[in-house]
């Protein structure tokens, strides 16, 4: 059965299949309960902005709220998911990573290799990520790349619901460190998810759109961005493939290789900050392995190298926008697009 | 024979012996080695504070889960990890504990519950909080040990690791191996309060400090705490007050330390001392029995480094492989 529910809902979704399926899941975080210890209501929250909510009079104690100590419940994840659970660990925003990342990069990330290839850490830390959401310079990053940059992570961003659901549930049964990257303006957005349980295998973006004149590469909240381009710019005759990858760690090169090796130019999307991003990463490999196919220099489309502003007048400009998108493909279009520097 | 007046019979007090005396010709031979210049990379030796792993590691079974430090190898020993793998793994060796990709820093072996040695000072206190939670979930009695010196005792994670245990009531036991110095920092001019016992009262929870040159304190102190974490009691600080034999790291001159200092302590604070002659003392095992095994351990740790230096190196594909379980 299908039918049409939130991103937000797909992943409180995901959630309750996984830890009927598992009683090895276990899920916490800062307030994923809320008002722990409190007078008022158990689970008066569900998290800061509701993912959770009502997980935990489903399934009770295996949801647990957490001392607002990132470094101690995230290691304490890391921890238990290398004696046996299978934990779901909440951080917010991932701009909170700051406060814990030694316990994901140095701990998480790197147990299989400096064990000798014995240790398996089942793990999945999820959070928000992606401005737009008028919240500022600590709430608002895509730190997608830091992630990305680590060997032994997984990175997981969906761009709808259906996608959520299914890399979620992937992301928990997968035995390796999973860095979950939620949009958090994506949250409310609905599309067909079947109420049954499915997985999507990592490392398979999804062509959203077919086209033979250029390929857009994204993920996440830009994916629509890029897609709203592609139906601006098909109006003057240019069809654009569109490409969501899902998932940034492993990637898949494949898809976006055998696309660009149609269609001859490149532009990457990527709400990250320009230097060492995704769209770098891809350009770079591209460039690499298909230059010879090229017949424009590659385009990126980035946040600019600033902190996420507060002002929604700035913020609106932060943000890859589907005019900035169509004006990149428009670059590779022109005779001089070999030349040309982004505006 | 004398009645025994310890509260362990006379085959564990050759254990516990033994383990000590193990861990002591482990690390004297790798201080010897590597000042020959055969061991690579960085190197922090145990030796001084056996007392401390063993009296601890006595009351734990495999189910039972310990978070080491950079110097890990006496925890390792203590915790039942195989010496020649352990060897091996220092040497780099693809018979290492870690095949060659961990080296002394990072030893580990999960199936004896040894969740590695640490490179990041206080980075085990978070992960054994995960490990006890898994033992709770579970309910298996199992309990988690973290150790942390002096100097990391002042780390964020630690400190938010106390809270977090004593939050879930965890069977947590946190050990703070004092040896006096945080690399060459003073512990009186680091460490803010005058006691670990007044910290651990501030996050909710019993701590005890010992002399972790004594067996027989660090034994019976941790059998308690051990026990009540155990039974869900929840989590304690023990603090062990010991010494270092050799500096930091190999390498490291120790100018920092009082004239004289080093052989002070080794004259009137070596721990494997003080447990041979109160063995001796009390009739319960005999100088011979003693030395008999001091001559298998020297036997082990000399076919340790044997084997250890004819083992292959690990292959060139094994840079690549074990880094995900599937990607």
């Amino acid at each position: 059965m299908s039918r049409k529910i939130s991103m937000k809902q797909a992943i409180n979704e995901a959630l309750d299949l996984e830890m009927r399926r598992d009683p090895t899941v276990i899920v916490m975080g800062e307030d994923i309960v809320g008002g722990t210890g409190a007078q008022g209501e158990d689970d008066a929250w569900g998290g800061v902005l509701g993912v959770t909510k009502g997980l935990y009079a489903k399934h009770g104690n295996r949801l647990m709220d957490t001392p607002l100590s990132e470094s101690a419940y995230i290691g304490a994840a890391i921890g238990a998911a290398a004696c046996g659970l299978r934990p779901v660990a909440e951080l917010m925003f991932l701009d909170f990573m700051g406060v814990c990342f030694d316990q994901i990069f140095n701990q998480a990330a790197k147990f299989r290799y400096m064990f000798g290839g014995k240790a398996v850490t089942p793990v999945v830390i999820r959070g928000m990520v992606g401005a737009g959401f008028r919240a500022a310079a600590q709430h608002s990053q895509m730190l997608t790349p830091l992630f990305t940059h680590i060997p032994g992570l997984k990175v997981v961003c969906p761009s709808n619901a259906y996608d959520a659901k299914g890399l979620l549930i992937q992301s928990i049964r997968d035995n390796d460190p999973v860095i979950f990257c939620e949009h958090k303006n994506l949250y409310g957005l609905e599309c067909e998810v079947p109420a049954e349980s499915y997985a999507i295998p990592f490392g398979e973006a999804n062509v959203l759109r077919d086209g033979d004149d250029v390929t857009i590469v994204s993920y996440g909240l830009t994916v629509h961005r890029a897609m709203e381009a592609a139906t601006a710019l098909a109006k003057d005759g240019t069809e654009a493939e569109v490409i969501d990858l899902r998932t940034l760690s492993p990637i898949d090169w494949d898809t976006i290789i055998e696309s660009v090796e149609r269609t001859g130019r490149l532009v990457v999307v990527d709400e990250a900050h320009p230097r060492c991003n995704l769209a770098t990463d891809i350009a770079a490999f591209v460039g690499q392995n298909s230059f010879g196919a090229l017949k424009a220099g590659i385009q990126m489309v980035t946040a600019p190298h600033t902190p996420v502003p507060f002002a929604p007048s700035l913020e609106d400009l932060y943000v890859p926008s589907a005019d900035s998108i169509a004006s990149a493909v428009r670059r590779t279009l022109s005779p001089k697009g070999a030349r040309s520097i982004a505006a | 024979m004398a009645q025994n007046p310890f509260p362990l019979g006379k085959d564990e007090l050759l254990k516990a012996y033994r383990t000590m005396r193990t861990i002591r010709e482990f690390e004297e031979r790798l201080h010897v080695d590597f000042a020959k210049g055969d061991i690579p990379g960085f190197v922090h030796l145990y030796a001084g504070e056996e007392a401390c792993a063993t009296g601890i590691m006595m009351h734990l079974n495999d189910n039972d889960r310990i978070a080491s430090t950079h110097r890990g190898h006496g925890h390792c020993i203590a915790k039942g990890v195989d010496v020649h793998a352990m060897m091996a793994e220092i040497y780099g060796r693809s018979t290492g504990a870690c095949r060659g990709k961990g080296g002394s820093m990072h030893i580990a072996d999960l199936s004896k519950g040894m969740m590695g040695a640490n490179g990041i000072l206080g980075a085990g206190a978070p992960l054994i909080c995960g490990a006890a939670l898994a033992a709770k979930v579970r309910g298996d009695r199992g309990v988690g040990i973290t150790f942390v010196g002096d100097g990391a005792s002042n780390q964020g994670t630690f400190l938010e690791s106390l809270n977090l245990a004593a939050v879930w009531n965890l069977p947590v036991v946190f050990v703070v191996e004092n040896n006096g110095y945080a690399e060459s920092t003073a512990m009186e001019w680091a460490v803010s309060c005058d006691s670990y016992v007044d910290r651990a009262t501030g996050f909710g929870m019993p701590g005890v400090t010992v002399d972790g040159t004594d067996f027989f304190a660090v034994y019976e102190a941790a059998g308690e705490i051990i026990r009540r974490a155990r039974d869900g009691g929840g989590p304690a600080l023990l603090e062990c007050n010991m010494v270092r034999f050799y500096g930091h790291f190999e390498g490291d001159a120790q100018t920092y330390r009082a004239k004289g200092e080093l052989e002070a302590i080794r004259a009137s604070r070596d721990c494997l001392t003080i447990l041979s002659e109160r063995l001796i003392e009390a009739g319960v095992i005999g100088r011979d029995e003693l030395q008999a095994v001091d001559r298998e351990v020297n036997a082990l740790i000399e076919d340790a480094v044997r084997a250890a230096k004819a083992a292959p190196l690990p292959a060139a594909e094994d840079l690549l492989s074990d880094v995900y379980v599937t990607y």
